[in-house]
């Protein structure tokens, strides 16, 4: 099991007192899956990302990557767990350090100490896995949005991780973009990349195998979309929103069309409505 | 008329090898009272445009008119111009800077030059305006406060000026869905108070078609078309050169179509669209 969170508490320090982000959580994500965490801003979902890498250190309770403690004061542990643990964020202008595509890919694996040879195969690789291939020469400044976060998810996969945190990489995209990022997604979940992706769009949650709902630092839902998207209560509570296909079947449901739940994708609900008559 | 744009071109760095063009041509009239969405691709110049309309950026061909101030004159009075054009850009709460709530909401009306009393009036108004508590955050950090909060806080230094015109460039990006049901209901309360004429980038085309009366699609830098969501929705060829999603009712409206189901109306709210089906099944 990749990641393993074991009653874990963080606070951010503060000046007159630490902002309490995560709360007692225990949570384990699972090889190969493709979990998302969903809650309102503030929730602490954000936090819990990047507790999955080191990035933060938990202020109390233990998180583990393949049984390491993120907890440690060894850099080369940290590296290896960084490694494994890739993340990708909201903005693709703050993720880019060089001026050609190939050294923004290359920096990563560089800095591993990869060989040259094996350096090169590892950017073939990855652009390849992100539809980027023809882009290797140019700089990344002419990129839409989406090609950017293509290229920031290409600049970690060059690293060979085993886990893909992408911490509302699709926020600041145009539909286009969000769609070609949740494509490359899947893909890589397809070849066994463990996915968590962090998102306000609840059209992706349904993609996902997993719905981790966060709420004032705790866990408060955890389920597959199909029994998240059941808990009207807890939707509601949590002030989460149905995919909006969902939410215009339970409408529909309401005034007495014979409308089953689980209606995620514009094609299942026409298919639903055109069978009702 | 409220803004007057008439062939209006604009080149990022002319004369040197970077030069890019962003805008070539725009033509558009927006009257006082529209509730005008913005829409297209990234890089089809949507933000540039909407720059020009509180000369943010200098204009370089064409003309812009915004109520009686016309931008092709030699000095136009840029100082009423601000106060009547009221800009929120993308990730508004990054450009906060101020001590304390109050100050930070107080920068653009004491830029106005109004009396001490006015600005307090305005500062207090535009922050319950926005759903906040002047009590409550007045003497406050903003960078205290939450993510939705910091953009209402931004969002107030702006109506703060009582515009006639409010621009605003992807006002719900970022937000969780409680944070956009309620900026966009602040739009629409905005709009009937104090700024009858409402300008919005968006890429969510759901919201779009929920709220706008007019949708100018932008491709390439050119309008490429400015009619009702309606029009622009089941307009198929355009969509498709322009590279433009649809809402997600007309989405289903299109897939039951492949299934040979067309209802008598071209629904794009929600309410449209549950009113159709219902017809439709009761016909």
């Amino acid at each position: 099991m990749p990641i393993r969170f074991d009653n874990v508490t963080y606070e951010y320090p503060a000046e007159e007192s630490a902002v309490v982000a995560v709360r007692g959580v225990s949570l384990t994500i699972e090889n190969g899956s493709f979990v998302c965490i969903c809650g309102e801003n503030g929730s602490g979902k954000s936090t819990l990302a990047k507790l999955m890498n080191g990035l933060l250190q938990p202020t109390s309770g233990t998180v583990t990557v393949d049984g390491r403690s993120t907890a440690t004061e060894e850099e080369s542990e940290l590296f290896a767990i960084r490694q494994k643990v890739g993340m990708v964020f909201q903005n693709p202008d703050n993720q880019m350090v060089a001026s050609i595509i190939e050294d923004e890919i290359a920096f990563g694996p560089e800095n591993l100490g990869v060989p040259r040879e094996e350096i090169g195969e590892r950017i073939s690789y990855a652009l390849d896995a992100v539809g980027m291939t023809e882009y290797r020469h140019q700089t990344p400044y002419k990129l839409s949005g989406g090609q950017k976060q293509r290229i920031a998810i290409a600049a970690v996969l060059a690293m060979k991780p085993e886990v893909l945190v992408l911490d509302e990489s699709t926020a600041m995209l145009d539909p286009k973009g969000r769609a070609e990022v949740m494509k490359v997604a899947r893909e890589l979940h397809r070849q066994g990349i463990t996915i968590v992706l962090i998102t306000h769009f609840m059209e992706e949650a349904t993609r996902a195998d997993r719905v981790v709902v966060m709420n004032e630092g705790r866990v408060v839902m955890d389920g597959t979309p199909e029994e998240i998207f059941r808990d009207r209560e807890g939707i509601a509570r949590y002030d989460l929103e149905l995919p909006v296909t969902d939410a215009i079947a339970a409408e529909l449901a309401a005034d007495g069309f014979p409308i089953q739940d689980k209606i995620y994708s514009e094609s299942a609900l026409a298919e639903a409505i055109c069978r009702s008559k | 008329m409220s803004i007057e744009i008439k062939d209006l071109s604009y080149v990022y760095s002319p004369g040197t090898p970077y030069a890019a063009a962003a805008l070539n041509g725009v033509t558009l009239t927006v009257n006082e009272g529209d509730f005008v969405a913005i829409i297209g691709k990234t890089g089809s110049g949507k933000s540039t445009f909407i720059q020009h309309l509180n000369a943010l950026i200098r204009l370089q061909s064409g003309s812009v008119k915004v109520c009686d101030i016309d931008l092709t004159e030699k000095k136009p009075d840029l100082k009423k111009l601000r106060g009547t054009v009221g800009m929120v850009m993308q990730y508004p709460e990054y450009q906060l800077f101020d001590e304390t709530v109050a100050k930070d909401v107080s920068y653009g009306p004491k830029n106005l030059g109004l009396s001490e009393g006015e600005i307090k009036g305005r500062v207090r108004e535009a922050i319950e305006l926005v759903g906040l508590s002047y009590d409550e955050v007045a003497d406050r950090s903003p960078f205290e406060l939450s993510g939705g909060q910091k953009r209402r806080v931004a969002i107030a230094g702006v109506i703060a000026m009582k515009p006639r015109i409010l621009v605003l460039d992807e006002p719900t990006a970022g937000l969780d869905p409680r944070g956009k049901k309620e900026i966009l209901a602040l739009v629409k309360k905005l709009k009937e108070t104090s700024s009858p004429t409402v300008l919005i980038i968006s890429h969510d085309m759901d919201a779009v078609a929920e709220n706008a009366d007019k949708v100018a699609l932008f491709s390439e830098g050119k309008v490429e078309a400015f009619a009702s969501p309606r029009e622009i929705f089941y307009d198929d060829g355009l969509l498709s050169r322009t590279e433009m999603d649809r809402p997600a009712v007309v989405k289903v409206v299109k897939e039951m179509e492949k299934r040979g189901v067309v209802l008598a109306e071209r629904p794009v709210t929600r309410a449209e669209f549950i009113a159709a089906v219902k017809r439709w099944r009761n016909g």
